[in-house]
């Protein structure tokens, strides 16, 4: 195995696209270090992204967002005040990732680029419209995050290109978020069903929302069918219903080891009303 | 191994289905009752605890007619392995569910229901014999006592009540000790300490020899050291390997009067021994000071040379250990999912040499039976083949699952061993798979019949319930 540490992000996809074999990123290394360790995956080479000069900090955007780092770790993110006040809903979802040993490392980008259907973090950023600067031999582009999932552990990145930002738009006034995950224990499981919602009110009105669901379908999923369900009502018992018909629909799931299909569809439909619920609240300032 | 291998390979309990039928009373007396188990354990006749099983079954009721069925189903499957208590859980989670489901359709008590109908001294057991000491109603009347019991319960909430029984066991066992030159002793056990045990040993043989327990070490010694030794199993450490080191420092002691005896010139019947020295028995054996273990153990090359005490055994005696626990669940009606937000476990532990272990071992079975209540569960394909060999999806509870475990420790002596002691390390797992599922048909009004009470099992429950 070839360990590199480049300075550069033009530099790392450099040495991505002169790859010939197994190739991964080192950011926190809390999947690929473990998948190494059991012997899943062998990178010929492994790319530590983390000498990367900015990859730890997490900056205001002249327009109000934020740009992060992708080598901030999870207990980074939870610990910056302003970050958590404007999008509570991103940094739960990436907190509940693990333990505190594994959020001193673990990170947004890889999350993403793990590609599981389950990731915490995944539906969160989904929901808040975050996008992704790519960098590849030919240069940056910007793509939301959910082009990036392709399916079980496999992402659209081309050959050659790495995540070299995260940013979130600027959350603006009336606005709130929430992720929700279903686990039977309280620690220490996956996902069995994910649900983030993010929207902005006028008034008591939903005038704005995305709806992401997890672990119910080969990628995190992004539900219009779910938004439109909340938008244009204060979210009343009717939109209430609608939304959960709509997650119902929308939820794609399998039966397998850690849920049933049925289980998993039913309770779609009851995170995206609780988290509904919470980002409503939230963004009305009754809650944080 | 790796733990995957563990998983795998090591064996799993065995697979059981039951049936019970109870006959009872309006006013709860239990007049009969009968069960047919099933349990599987591999590919090998045996395997399974199906002889366990059965007697466990009634164990904790003196009823007047009973039938035990039961066989034993082979299957290419892993080879069970022993599990806490092989055999009772199961048979606990047939029986105390009917128990539990006849007290709530005749709106009766569940304690008051197990008290009337509980074993007691002198009740002839489901198994056969006649019980001479047992503490069930003494588990049973403090779980009434105690002030969980009587705590309201909030919207989505239940309790159940279950109580749970283990044989315990003697077996074979040898143990020797060995006075120093100092007046410590070391005291060499082959059953492995797996929860306490070596501790509960140093204080008795202290006791016995009347010196402080920390003059007093014990050692899990080798296989060869001693005599044969069954292992840890059974819940027989602390009683057996105790039992046969008392003996042991009886045996030490006798000789220590003895070297008293010769130096005052006097019968060694004339030395007693305490407070950790020999003493002149009485008037007539003459005016000595005492002679400390310390002492003796200092000349001891002189006055015959070491001194030691041994005791082999296949030991009889021990007593049963019976509980009950009381456990409030909360269970999340729109996605099936239960909270354990209440636990009490009361146990006999005959005499609770070291109560802090002996509390550890009641809390131990708690989380165990609770993780087997709810979530722990091998999934096999359909390729027979085991998919959850890790403990991300094999789902035992992990610390904060659960809620602080309260325990009450019931001491009824066992006759059968110097310092009262039965076995307490494998009753506990026995009532937590009823109990909460009481508790959830309490939260819910749905029984589930099926163990783990997963989520998505629960929530179908409810839903068939809502029709
Ligand atoms: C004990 C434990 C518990 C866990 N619990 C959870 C949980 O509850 N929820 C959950 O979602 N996950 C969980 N995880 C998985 C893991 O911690 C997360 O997926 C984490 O966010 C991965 O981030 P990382 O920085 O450690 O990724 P790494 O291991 O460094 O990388 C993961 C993958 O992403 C790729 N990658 C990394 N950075 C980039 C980049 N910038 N551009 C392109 N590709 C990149 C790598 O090539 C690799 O394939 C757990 C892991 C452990 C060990």
């Amino acid at each position: 195995m070839r360990y590199h540490t480049p300075t550069s992000f033009t530099d790392a996809a450099a040495i991505a696209a002169r790859a010939t074999g197994t190739l991964r990123f080192l950011a926190g290394g809390t999947d690929v270090l473990v998948q190494m360790r059991a012997g899943m995956v062998q990178p010929d080479d492994l790319i530590d992204l983390k000498h990367i000069p900015g990859v730890d900090k997490i900056e205001q955007t002249p327009d109000g967002g934020w740009k992060i780092g992708i080598a901030v770790p999870g207990i980074v993110l939870g610990g910056h005040a302003a970050l958590v006040r404007d999008w509570p809903g991103v940094v739960e979802g990436m907190n509940l990732v693990g333990s505190t040993q594994v959020q001193g490392r673990a990170t947004l980008a890889g999350n993403l680029c793990n590609g599981s259907p389950a990731a915490d973090s995944v539906p969160g950023l989904i929901a808040a419209g975050a996008m992704v600067t790519v960098t590849g031999p030919s240069g940056s582009r910007d793509i939301p995050v959910e082009a990036v999932p392709a399916g079980p552990g496999k992402t659209n990145l081309a050959k050659g290109e790495v995540i070299s930002s995260i940013t979130l738009p600027p959350r603006g006034k009336n606005g709130g978020d929430a992720y929700l995950r279903f686990i039977p224990r309280t620690e220490m499981d996956i996902a069995v069903v994910g649900c983030a919602v993010s929207l902005r009110l006028d008034g008591d009105k939903i005038v704005e929302a995305r709806v992401a669901l997890g672990a119910v379908a080969p990628t995190v999923l992004l539900s219009e069918a779910c938004a439109k369900a909340i938008i244009g009502t204060t979210l009343d018992d009717a939109a209430l219903a609608a939304l959960t018909k709509a997650a119902e629909g929308a939820a794609k799931p399998i039966s397998d080891k850690r849920g049933t299909k049925e289980f998993r569809i039913e309770v779609a439909g009851v995170l995206a009303r609780r988290a509904a619920k919470i980002a409503y609240d939230r963004a009305k300032g009754l809650t944080k | 191994m790796s733990r995957s291998e563990v998983l795998r390979a090591t064996g799993p309990t065995a697979s059981a289905s039951m049936d019970v039928k109870i006959g009872m009373k309006k006013d709860g007396t239990i007049t009969a009752g009968q069960i047919f188990f099933r349990m599987q354990g591999g590919a090998f006749p045996g395997m399974s605890p199906i002889g366990e099983a059965l007697p466990c079954a009634f164990a904790c009721y003196d009823i007047p007619a009973l039938k035990h069925e039961a066989v034993e189903v082979i299957a290419n499957r892993p080879k069970a392995a022993a599990y806490r208590a092989p055999g009772s859980p199961m048979a606990a989670f047939a029986v105390e569910s009917m128990v539990d489901e006849m007290c709530r359709e005749l709106k009766l008590d569940p304690i008051e229901v197990r008290l009337k109908n509980g074993a007691k001294n002198g009740s002839k057991s489901s198994y056969g014999p006649i019980y001479t000491m047992i503490g069930l109603q003494e588990t049973l009347e403090a779980a009434k006592a105690h002030p969980n019991y009587a705590i309201p319960l909030g919207p989505n909430q239940g309790r159940g009540v279950a109580s749970g029984f283990w044989f315990n066991h003697g077996g074979e066992t040898s143990v020797s000790l060995a006075v120093g030159e100092d007046g410590t002793a070391t005291v060499m056990i082959g059953t492995p300490d797996i929860g306490g045990s070596r501790a509960s040993i140093g204080l008795m043989v202290a006791e016995t020899l009347g010196i402080p327990y920390e003059d007093v070490r014990v050692n899990v010694v080798e296989t060869g050291a001693l005599g044969v030794n069954e292992p840890t199993h059974g819940s027989r450490a602390t009683f057996a390997s105790g039992k046969a080191a008392v003996e042991a420092a009886r045996q030490a002691i006798a000789e220590m009067c003895r070297r008293a005896a010769a130096d005052w010139g006097i019968d060694a019947d004339a030395v007693e021994w305490k407070d950790g020295a020999a003493h002149p028995a009485g008037p007539n054996a003459g005016k000595h000071p005492p002679m400390t273990i310390g002492e003796i153990g200092a000349k001891m090359g002189s006055t015959g040379g070491p001194i030691s005490g041994h005791h082999e055994v296949t030991a009889g005696g021990y007593g049963a250990s019976f509980g009950t626990h009381v456990v409030d669940v909360e269970v999340d009606p729109e996605t099936g999912r239960t909270t354990v937000i209440r636990y009490l476990v009361v146990q006999d532990a005959g005499t609770a040499i070291h109560p802090a272990y002996v509390e550890g071992q009641y809390q131990g079975g708690a989380a165990q039976g609770i993780g087997w209540a709810l979530n722990e569960e091998y999934v096999y394909g359909t390729d027979g083949r085991l998919q959850n060999p890790v403990f991300l999806d094999y789902r035992i509870p992990v610390a904060s699952d659960l809620p602080m475990i309260d325990t009450v420790i019931i001491e009824v002596p066992n006759p059968g061993h110097p310092y009262g002691v039965r076995g307490v390390g494998e009753t506990g797992i026995t009532p937590p798979l009823p109990a909460i599922a009481a508790a959830i048909a309490g939260a819910t009004g749905a029984r589930i019949r099926s163990l783990p009470c997963t989520p998505p099992k629960v929530l179908a429950a409810i839903k068939a319930l809502r029709g």
